[in-house]
């Protein structure tokens, strides 16, 4: 018997990977959200040694840590501090990103070299070793984890926003604004960015993506997130020593950020798609 | 006679290329010191191979390419030199229709938002008013008002360059510039978009400077017709003279490649040929820039350079043998 399952034909915008994605990343917000309604217990006070690293089961549907917490509850509590850590400093890097990317496209000349070394002299230090030096200098905590993540990977966003505006700045649109006096910042919020907000949507997606493995390395680094308190890569950084012998507690926290990144790397995707005004036509 | 609209007095647009480095920096004289005029409510006709500096006059005029010398006067305002000009009054008054109508809108506006957002930029601040202006807007260039709130990817070319004329009337300019409006457009659309430019030049009274390398559309559309090569001006004059009588050996090299077998003009004056291309801007040959492709050409060609002499009522060409070119 041939296995031909035919999936209810879904004539939707932007195809299944904006419905996968956006799926992915609304399970892990309404998590991040509802947390105190689904967590079983309380993920930092409910320690109890005498339940200490149970496998997965009925009771603890991903078993309980070391200390006896229950790895459910600590992972629903933790998205919200990876959501939060991933989707605000992305906010702020493409925020920098494009603001700096658009303004030394358009303008050119003294501005754009400034723009450009500075996006060249954030390229050259690697991103997360920039970040460490911020937290050293700031201690561990979230809002120093969201500063230090949100200043330091603007310059992939810089980049592309920059090589967009100098594809499009000799574009007969952008000149006609111009003639009928529309001044620069008009026509970079007017006639640029829209044109250019498909690829910067995608990569803040990626970047959103990228800081919560950030948060989750400088966490396991023991520079972001500090215990007892959870998130996803301080609980991975928790379950380290115990890889083997409860290998649960890292698969789990590691399949959330898995899942999330990967729901917002199709969201991204499918987004690009519907932002594209040509993919709805109607003829004349 | 008519108040001049646009003055331009010994304009030149220079740029610099090449990097002091490899092989030196130097100077491409894309416009050479043009001086031309355009009354209220006629149609000037610039004529010229690719690359002889027409855009790039047109941009200069337009106030997005800054010339190297020069002075332009628009409507009696002086806008190059030190000040700024006012751009808001410049929008007003001189606006620009382009030659690739795919790249000449935005592709994430709508045509309501393409026309009514000049508008309110100019002051139009009553919603009932702009919505009265892009209405009636679109029905001079022949678009329906179910088509206000379409993107400009669901337009065919011709329509999309309806669109363009629209936006550049939408604030009532008194010059318009039109570079190469047809040239992108299928032949069967071209009539059409030539046309409705007439119309609307009557209908609003405009003056245009109707850029073409097509000798056919400015003969159709021009009263006085500028023949441009290497950024310089070789002969300009009424249409009639210039396809008539021309007297420059460019001109008529330009008049006997009309592809029509039909065409008087081109018919009398078919033995005159233009050898090889046009030269390089970079590297103009010495004397007359048209030497080296002239069939008349002799001594003092390389040497001197022609000045713009007349020949006739409103008539000059640039060529030493002006008034035996015939």
């Amino acid at each position: 018997m041939s296995i031909a399952i035919k999936l209810p034909r879904l004539r939707l915008k932007g195809g299944m990977s904006l419905w996968v994605g956006g799926s992915l990343v609304g399970i892990a917000i309404s998590a991040a959200i509802l947390a105190p309604w689904i967590a079983l217990t309380d993920p930092v006070m409910d320690a109890n040694l005498m339940n200490a690293e149970i496998p997965p089961g009925w009771e603890y549907p991903f078993g309980t840590d070391a200390q006896g917490r229950d790895i459910y509850s600590r992972i629903v509590y933790g998205a919200r501090i990876s959501l939060s850590v991933g989707i605000i400093s992305q906010i702020c890097n493409s925020l920098i990103g494009v603001t700096l990317g658009l303004t030394a496209g358009y303008w050119g000349g003294w501005w754009d070299d400034l723009v450009s070394g500075l996006t060249n002299l954030m390229l050259a230090i690697p991103s997360l070793v920039f970040a460490l030096a911020i937290m050293a200098i700031l201690g561990p905590g979230l809002v120093s984890l969201v500063i230090a993540l949100g200043l330091t990977s603007w310059s992939y966003s810089c980049r592309i926003a920059r090589a967009q505006v100098l594809s499009l700045k000799s574009q007969g649109y952008i000149q006609a604004a111009r003639i009928l006096g529309y001044g620069d910042l008009r026509i970079m919020f007017t006639q640029v960015l829209p044109n250019i907000l498909g690829p910067l949507i995608v990569i803040a997606t990626l970047g959103m993506g990228g800081a919560i493995l950030a948060e989750a390395a400088l966490s396991f680094l023991g520079l972001g997130i500090r215990p007892p308190f959870p998130s996803w890569g301080s609980m991975l950084s928790e379950a380290r020593d115990q890889i083997t012998t409860a290998p649960w507690l890292s698969v789990f926290p590691g399949l959330a950020i898995f899942f999330t990144v990967l729901g917002l790397n199709l969201l991204g995707d499918g987004l690009r798609d519907i932002l594209d005004p040509q993919s709805t036509t109607r003829r004349t | 006679m008519a108040e001049s609209l646009l003055t331009l007095d010994d304009l030149a647009v220079h740029f610099m290329v090449g990097s002091a480095f490899a092989g030196g920096v130097k100077t491409l004289k894309a416009v050479d010191g043009v001086t031309l005029e355009v009354k209220a409510g006629e149609c000037l006709g610039l004529v010229g191979e690719s690359g002889c500096g027409k855009s790039t006059l047109a941009l200069a005029i337009m106030g997005l390419l800054l010339p190297t010398r020069g002075l332009i006067h628009v409507d009696s305002q002086q806008i190059s030199g030190s000040t700024p000009p006012d751009r808001m009054a410049m929008a007003r008054t001189v606006q620009m229709v382009f030659q690739d109508p795919y790249a000449s809108l935005n592709p994430r506006q709508t045509v309501r938002r393409t026309l009514a957002d000049p508008l309110r930029l100019h002051g139009v601040n009553d919603k009932a008013e702009v919505e009265a202006r892009v209405m009636d807007m679109m029905a001079k260039v022949g678009l329906r008002p179910e088509h206000a709130d379409r993107y400009p990817h669901e337009f065919s070319g011709g329509q999309r360059q309806r669109i363009g004329i629209a936006r550049a009337l939408i604030l009532k300019p008194k010059l318009v510039i039109c570079d190469e409006p047809v040239s992108a457009l299928d032949v069967s659309i071209r009539a059409q978009i030539i046309n409705l430019l007439l119309e609307l030049k009557d209908e609003m009274g405009l003056a245009y400077i109707m850029i073409s390398h097509d000798l056919g559309v400015v003969e159709h559309v021009s009263d006085r017709v500028a023949v441009m090569y290497l950024g310089r001006i070789v002969e300009q004059g009424g249409w009639q003279e210039i396809f008539e009588d021309p007297r420059h050996p460019y001109t008529r090299a330009l008049i006997a490649a009309i592809p029509d077998p039909f065409h008087r003009a081109a018919a009398t004056i078919a033995k005159t040929k233009a050898k090889g291309e046009i030269a390089s801007a970079l590297n103009p040959p010495p004397g007359c820039h048209f030497n080296p492709r002239c069939p008349m050409k002799a001594d003092v060609c390389v040497a001197d350079a022609p000045f713009l002499g007349t020949v006739g009522p409103g008539h000059l060409a640039a060529c030493h043998f002006r008034d035996r070119v015939s």
